[in-house]
């Protein structure tokens, strides 16, 4: 068996059952908030026992273990073909293993061949870089948090949003009126200024990738992060949608170049059980550290 | 908390109000897309399957089978309930639901239904798989695995005080509803 397979099962296995330290952090920050013996209270309470089983047990945070999505920054020598083909590998045995649900069904036939590998499943993002590092990153994301996830094309009347940051400021607020609690909230928001229609929505994804204590260093897009979220938790709707103080735990936006014509502000949405976990290898696919 | 004991009667379930904590205890099946598309299109339910006064749970777990040739679950926490919006009302009505199990609330149509006919919403916590099958004990059989594949398939638990919360009771009332509006009030003096 080769050092880099083994790496990869390891790195599925870790983002599929343990949650990442800085995610950890913020739940249980928000655990603290809500007012005890609520429904909301409960809610975070559960999910913070859930957490501790996960890991204890080895077993997945959420049964829907999502969009399997890998991020691998290479120097040019990484044969990109050769680490697909183990990538590959490793979902079919984490799948077999029970880290991941049979979860990728052929979108024609419906059928599922319980291996979670068809096309777009997994989905590997290579980028060459000068240095030697080989780092993977690996994001788990849901079909619930998914399918509340948002793209809007300013100006939209209805929202009175303009092309200007207090209109994305309108759309993305609006993203999280419209979630509610159907996204698994207390959520996370990536989020992409301009770009494609394609661009866009892979961008807001890759803000996911930061970790929550990070500082943007554009700081207009800071203090727009931080006002997201503490408008957010402004609104009440809580944890699950039942009602509280924490409706997100962190919004992160990114910044593409437009066309004059379009101005997209694309909305990802992730749920609590925020599974991403990354690492660093050596030449032959040892983990040398783990980036959360 | 109020325990609640499958087959679940009428009366019961019509006492039952929004906000109140239950745990479920007994028989349940699961049941997702695939499975309301079916019944809505005039399906019939598998021989030994059995809604009538039930509880269904919007659920697509991960199981394995253990060394011994048995299933265990691994992972069964709630999916997205509104997905079934279109087609609940109808398996509500014609299969005796008392309880539907899943996450993110649902519709009017459903609402009304459960209004008419004597049924809850319960809201499971989303992403929480591991506290919740906990509370699944055994996974005594598997139905329409081999046509709709395991995370759709209808699953048989036997439970024991699975945690859920009233979102929607038998009342017409919507915690769903209730947070939405005063969200959307709220939002309005922020913008």
């Amino acid at each position: 068996m080769n050092r880099l397979f083994e790496s990869l099962l390891e790195l599925i296995r870790r983002t599929s059952t343990v949650i990442p330290d800085d995610v950890h952090r913020a739940i249980l920050a928000s655990l603290e908030q809500e007012k005890k013996g609520t429904i909301a209270a409960n809610a975070m309470q559960i999910i913070d026992q859930n957490i501790a089983l996960a890991r204890n047990k080895s077993q997945p945070i959420c049964q829907d273990t999502g969009s399997i999505i890998f991020y691998v920054e290479a120097p040019a020598s990484l044969d990109q073909i050769a680490f697909e083909e183990q990538a590959r590998e490793a979902v079919k045995t984490a799948t077999k293993k029970g880290y991941l649900r049979q979860n990728s069904v052929d979108s024609i036939t419906g059928k599922n061949d319980g291996t979670n590998l068809g096309p777009g499943s997994p989905t590997v993002h290579f980028h060459q870089h000068r240095s030697p590092e080989i780092s993977v990153r690996l994001v788990l994301k849901g079909g619930g948090c998914e399918n509340v996830g948002a793209q809007y094309s300013l100006p939209n009347e209805k929202l009175k949003a303009n092309r200007d940051l207090d209109g994305c400021r309108k759309a993305i607020l609006d993203a999280v009126l419209q979630a509610q609690g159907k996204g698994c909230g207390p959520g996370i928001l990536g989020v992409c200024i301009g770009g494609d229609r394609a661009t866009g929505y892979e961008h807001s994804k890759q803000q996911l990738l930061r970790s929550l204590d990070d500082q943007n260093p554009n700081p207009e897009l800071a203090t727009l992060e931080k006002d997201i979220v503490e408008t957010a938790n402004k609104l009440g709707i809580g944890p699950m949608g039942f009602g509280g103080k924490t409706t997100l735990l962190g919004t992160k936006i990114g910044v593409l170049n437009r066309l004059p014509a379009s101005y997209f502000v694309s909305v990802s949405y992730m749920c609590w059980a925020y599974r991403r976990q990354g690492m660093v290898l050596d030449a032959e696919g040892a983990v040398q550290k783990w980036l959360y | 908390m109020i325990e609640l004991k499958t087959p679940i009667s009428e009366e019961i379930i019509r006492s039952l109000k929004v906000g109140d904590e239950v745990l479920v205890t007994g028989r349940m099946f699961t049941g997702r897309d695939a499975v309301h598309k079916y019944l809505h299109e005039g399906g019939q339910l598998p021989a030994g399957v059995d809604f009538k006064g039930g509880v269904l749970y919007h659920c697509g777990p991960v199981i394995i089978k253990d060394d011994q040739g048995q299933w265990k679950c691994v992972a069964a926490g709630p999916t997205t309930s509104i997905r079934e919006e279109p087609y609940q009302w109808q398996v509500i009505r014609d299969f005796g639901l008392r309880g539907v199990i899943g996450k993110g609330g649902m519709g009017e149509r459903t609402l009304a239904a459960c209004k008419e006919y004597g049924c809850v919403y319960l809201h499971a916590i989303g992403g929480a798989a591991q506290v919740l099958a906990e509370c699944i004990k055994r996974v005594p059989n598997v139905h329409f695995m081999e046509k709709f594949g395991a995370p759709e398939a209808i699953w048989e638990f036997e439970t024991v005080q699975f945690p859920a919360v009233v979102t929607m009771d038998a009342n017409g009332n919507s915690l769903h509803k209730e947070v939405f509006a005063a969200s959307q009030a709220e939002l309005a003096k922020y913008l």
